[in-house]
């Protein structure tokens, strides 16, 4: 087929005059390619999951084809869906994730905005600072945050362990420093006459933040919501490591706390919740997917 | 009233001092253009007067009021910036309103001031536009309909030019001109380009290395610049500095140029120099426009020369000749018809009664 696109542009008029298009049908061939392999290497596992959740758990465990499903059932969606524990989980996971994402932007917007223009001293370094921040993983600070836990409940007599709540203290300490980075090289690409202009126009800082740099900042925003909701949607350490009660846990840690009983593994039900729970981060990717390209993009070029 | 007053104004960053202690007075409905080389501090003294730069010295005052502390919302000025700074997700509107909801003037006073400077300007039909859909020129006017709206004691101009295109410029610097006529509002004006300032102001401040050099109308600037930088800094193409020894012999003074060319100083004069005979490093000042080709009559101050033309430049109007009096190079403007030719020999005639002579060891005209 792609010669025959050739031959027929060949008739058309002499090879050479066309090679810059010769040249982009190629890529765009490559790029079609590559595209489609990619496409199926990332979207393997989700369709196994699909097919395996609406599998029985005989015909799983059968040795059949692992790519078809002989009894095709609803089974696994009506029981997850009638249990009381995934619902919970799901709201666990909902409020906290909602919550989260609130407390993240609020922090991280107003302290981007402080340390991207109010220049006081330190700016520069607390800046940078933030960033490393990010760079510790996670799994160092686990240890040290059980300590302040129950140096809190000694001294206050707050348990804050196995709370869901408590998670919405915890997240923002991965959310909050990523967000803020975002937002300072966001705001950063935003001219300093801007806001020269709104000082003398009669803005407060706060107004130059609420009317000036927020609209402006929008898709900036938006990423930074994305990566803040996916962060504590699909968070599993630290809910793992803090929360131990059915009653308080959040849905990737509920799901496997719950539908493994010892060694024995619920796969079409583990598949069922998964997949449901792979759902609001899809539906909120599906809606704001412009804005955080044009987020992402931003800064490339200055706009 | 709103005389605008600078007393003494420093500006330091760290230990460098981009003004050095500038004392100047802006009266009401004045037009008045800072100009100077980049880096002079011209930009620094504008954004000090609107409060962008907190003055590390000395005292600025607003209609007669100290505002060293005021912050830039409560002087009352208007700025307009280089690249516009028009706020990108508002309409003409609301950018030209901002300010004005900001101070929570009436909806309907609002209405009637966006739409009066609209008017002045000419964007009427363009008020419900993103900045986006704007030209340059029309985001300029945008920029300035924003500052009239505030209706301001000072309008503060920062460049407001430099991104246009040279036709657009001319356009908008009479535009400019036209809309201080109307508004007559007490006026700084920030450019590096000395024919904006020469066109626009009603005097010029010439500033270099964070110092005044020297205030006037643009004609005294021109004609009688105090110094080697202003006679060098206006006008276009720059005036010719050609080093001189002033001879005094007979009563009369001249200046010698080189081995075989000497002028008389024109007899006004020669009271002013008499002194400075036989000084060092002295330096002629002439622009080229007068230095011409000769004529059949002749008046008082006027010499004839023959000279090489090294290069000749054709503007229509008129032609640019160029060539060197011991080793400096001079230009000068001759009619197009004159025959100048690079390479040939010229007859040319310089006009004296225009003469500056500089000290260049102080930078003064004497």
């Amino acid at each position: 087929m792609a010669n025959t696109a050739i031959a027929a542009g060949a008739t058309a008029r002499p090879l050479k005059y066309g090679s810059m298009s010769r040249d982009r049908r190629w890529a765009l061939r490559w790029s079609y390619f590559f595209l489609v392999l990619f496409a199926i290497f990332f979207l393997m596992p989700p369709i196994y999951m699909l097919i395996t959740s609406l599998k029985t758990s005989a015909e799983i465990s059968a040795a059949t084809n692992p790519w078809w499903i002989y009894n095709p059932t609803l089974e696994n969606y009506i029981e997850l869906l009638t249990q009381n524990h995934y619902l919970t989980f799901f709201r666990n996971s909902a409020i906290v994730s909602v919550c989260v994402v609130a407390v993240t932007m609020v922090i991280s917007v107003i302290a981007a905005f402080a340390l991207a223009r109010m220049k006081f001293w330190g700016s520069a370094t607390l800046a940078t600072g933030v960033f490393l921040t990010y760079l510790i993983p996670e799994t160092l600070l686990f240890i040290p945050l059980f300590k302040m836990f129950a140096w809190v409940n000694e001294t206050f007599g707050i348990q804050l362990m196995n709370h869901w709540w408590t998670l919405i203290i915890l997240y923002p300490t991965l959310t909050v420093p990523f967000c803020t980075w975002i937002m300072i090289g966001y705001f950063a690409s935003i001219p300093k006459e801007l806001d020269e202009a709104a000082l003398i126009d009669g803005a407060t800082w706060t107004q130059t933040l609420t009317k000036i740099f927020i609209p402006v900042a929008l898709p900036g925003i938006i990423a930074a919501t994305i990566f803040a909701f996916t962060v504590s949607w699909a968070q599993f350490l630290y809910p793992l490591a803090f929360t131990t009660s059915a009653t308080e846990l959040v849905l990737p840690v509920g799901i496997i706390t719950t539908l493994i009983k010892g060694d024995v593994f619920n796969w079409g039900q583990i598949m069922t919740g998964a997949l449901l729970g792979a759902a609001p981060p899809l539906v909120i990717y599906a809606f704001l997917m412009d804005y955080y390209i044009a987020g992402l993009t931003a800064g490339a070029t200055k706009g | 009233m709103a005389q605008v007053t600078l007393r003494k104004i420093v500006k330091k960053y760290d230990e460098v001092l981009a003004v050095r202690g500038i004392d100047l007075d802006i009266v009401d409905k004045e037009f008045l253009v800072l100009v100077g080389p980049s880096g002079c501090g011209k930009s620094t003294t504008l954004r000090m007067i609107a409060g962008l730069e907190e003055i590390s010295g000395g005292d600025i005052e607003i209609g007669g009021h100290v505002v060293n502390d005021v912050p830039p919302k409560d002087r009352d000025i208007a700025m307009v910036f280089q690249n516009y700074a028009l706020y990108p997700h508002m309409n003409v509107y609301e950018n030209m309103s901002f300010g004005l909801k900001l101070k929570k003037t009436p909806k309907d006073e609002i209405d009637r001031r966006v739409k009066q400077a609209a008017g002045i300007l000419d964007i009427t039909e363009l008020l419900d536009r993103k900045p986006k859909q704007l030209s340059g020129g029309q985001r300029q006017r945008v920029a300035m309909g924003r500052a009239i709206v505030r209706d301001p004691k000072v309008f503060l101009f920062d460049e407001p030019l430099s991104n246009l295109d040279a036709k657009l410029r001319v356009q908008m610097r009479t535009e400019i001109k036209k809309v201080h006529q109307k508004v007559r509002t007490t006026t700084v004006y920030v450019t590096h380009d000395q024919i904006e300032a020469m066109t626009l102001a009603d005097r010029v401040v010439v500033m270099n290395a964070g110092l005044i050099e020297q205030v006037g109308t643009p004609n005294d600037l021109y004609h009688s610049p105090a110094t080697k930088f202003v006679a060098g800094f206006i006008g276009s193409p720059a005036m010719n500095f050609i080093p001189c020894q002033l001879e005094q012999a007979a009563g009369a003074l001249s200046v010698r140029l080189s081995d075989k060319l000497s002028f008389p100083v024109p007899s006004d004069r020669t009271a002013r120099y008499a002194s400075h005979a036989g000084k060092a490093n002295l330096v002629l000042g002439l622009r080229p426009e007068h230095i011409a080709e000769t004529r059949p009559h002749t008046e008082a101050n006027q010499h004839d020369f023959d000279m090489m033309i090294d290069v000749d430049e054709p503007m229509g109007m008129e032609t640019l000749i160029y060539f060197t009096i011991g080793g400096a190079d001079v230009c000068g403007r001759v009619n197009p018809n004159a025959g100048a030719m690079s390479g040939k020999a010229m007859k040319l005639r310089a006009d004296l009664s225009n003469m500056h002579l500089i000290d260049d060891s102080t930078g003064k005209v004497l």
